[in-house]
């Protein structure tokens, strides 16, 4: 790690809380996200993991606690920090009046890429589109959606990556694919936090677990072992007291 | 502004961001041809009900040229940002390294320019349907069109975004952005009223100056709010 603070080795969630109007979607969650590490953000449906996959996106504010990437805050750091995270959202942040070539390299451009047009081909080439370049998004299956918004989450090289559910609509050599994808990201040192409910594609993948139920921190697992065992226990059949 | 988003940067963000808007609204021509129509039916309506025996009701037509214009850019506005909103691209675009209002000035200008074109085809048909001299001071009635479209489509930017999550956003944008936008449509028609009826340009610059005014007023709060009001 080099030069600026913002070149950030670890993303700290202290003690954040989210309230839309009564209604508590987070309460008090600390955890810290490493640098060169795949979380996983796990829970049941309503557990609070999309907003807090909104919180570290810099998308919405915590009611109470702070997010800290490295030393900083999304507010004091504003699009300097923004330019470090990469975010494949369950809506896939893709036009479909749009080219497969021309989506990258509006957001390349929108991120100020000087390479863009070289990184541009390369990610289409790792999503196995460069056939379809020019073809438009909305002749795309999921699957090649899905491929395609990951690269343009990672065209600019991001310091933090939240992907949410992203084995959505993925065949099996595909989610092998991005299973592969993730680690060497986490080879390259890259800070991952992954939601999802596809524990086995997960198992063997994941540094850290978070589970959470109810908007709160239920476990932190780490290492991770028997991870489709543990939440079971913790989040099935009322496990959770 | 922050030290990474120079001015340069600032206005390249926001002619990107219109770039996209005109370039997605040229393929697929939807937003265009409904407001279109929606803006012409308005004013052929009108026409039925104004004009007697080849002759207009005095300042009819400055009245309908505005009302076409405002009811269409509700349309408009809410159009553009459905689209935004159906695979979260204005997330996308909210979380890029740039000043968030640059975000705002781009989809301004998108806005801006969809209506522009709606009323390049509005004005000549008013002025054939209602006989208004739409030459007599076509500066003037570009400028008035221009300030009046610009303050309009500030406030219904700012509006349209905030709304963008709002299940009755369809309901609640007219509702929201008439009442703020009052001024400007009152301008906009006197301005025009002034012109149509062969009086002297002094009035309609007045009017004009008062555009001026209202667009600086709107655009300043809404850049200031922008980063604010579309964070949750």
């Amino acid at each position: 790690m080099n030069g600026s603070p913002l070149d950030f080795d670890r993303v700290t969630i202290a003690e954040v809380s989210r309230h839309f109007g009564r209604r508590r979607a987070l309460a008090k969650v600390s955890v810290t996200l490493e640098a060169g590490q795949i979380t996983g953000l796990l829970g049941p449906n309503g557990a609070g993991k999309s907003t807090l996959l909104s919180i570290l996106a810099t998308l919405a504010m915590p009611s109470t606690g702070e997010v800290r990437y490295g030393t900083v805050t999304a507010r004091e750091g504003g699009p300097a920090v923004r330019e470090r995270l990469g975010v494949l959202a369950h809506e896939l942040h893709l036009y479909p009046e749009l080219t497969a070539r021309e989506n990258l390299l509006f957001f390349g451009r929108l991120y100020d890429l000087a390479d863009v047009e070289s990184r541009t081909g390369e990610a289409l080439a790792r999503a196995g589109l460069t056939e379809r370049a020019n073809d438009f998004v909305s002749g795309f299956s999921r699957g090649m959606r899905q491929r395609l918004a990951l690269e343009r989450a990672l065209l600019h090289r991001p310091r933090l990556l939240l992907l949410d559910e992203p084995f959505t609509g993925l065949d099996d050599a595909s989610a092998r694919s991005l299973v592969e994808r993730l680690a060497g990201l986490r080879g390259e040192g890259a800070i991952v936090l992954v939601t999802t409910h596809d524990l086995d594609l997960v198992d063997g993948l994941l540094d850290q677990a978070i589970i959470l139920k109810d908007g709160r921190v239920a476990d932190v697992q780490r290492p991770v072992h028997d991870l489709r065992d543990h939440y079971r226990r913790l989040v099935g059949r009322g496990g959770l007291a | 502004m922050s030290d990474s988003g120079s001015l340069g940067r600032f206005f390249h963000v926001a002619w990107l961001i219109m770039r996209k808007d005109v370039t997605v609204e040229m393929r697929s021509r939807e937003i265009l041809y409904t407001t279109a129509f929606f803006a012409l039916s308005c004013v052929l309506v009108f026409a039925f009900s104004f004009v007697r025996e080849g002759r207009a009701i005095e300042d009819a037509a400055s009245g309908i040229l505005w009302i076409a214009i405002a009811f269409s850019g509700t349309l408009a506005l809410g159009r553009t940002f459905e689209r935004e909103r159906t695979n979260e691209t204005l997330h996308a675009l909210l979380m890029a390294p740039a000043d968030r209002p640059a975000v705002y000035l781009g989809k301004l200008l998108g806005v801006v320019a969809l209506m522009a074109v709606v009323e390049a085809v509005l004005v000549p048909l008013v002025g054939l349907l209602f006989q208004a001299p739409i030459g007599t001071h076509p500066m003037y009635l570009a400028m008035l069109l221009a300030t009046g479209t610009i303050g309009f489509a500030a406030v219904g930017t700012l509006f349209a975004a905030m709304l963008i999550r709002a299940r009755s956003r369809d309901v609640l944008l007219p509702v929201l952005l008439y009442p703020i936008t009052i001024p400007v449509i009152i301008a906009g028609v006197r301005g025009t009223a002034t012109l149509f009826s062969g009086g002297d340009a002094t009035m309609a610059r007045a009017w004009l100056g008062m555009l001026v005014f209202f667009d600086v007023v709107f655009i300043t709060l809404a850049l200031w709010t922008f980063e604010a009001v579309m964070t949750e």
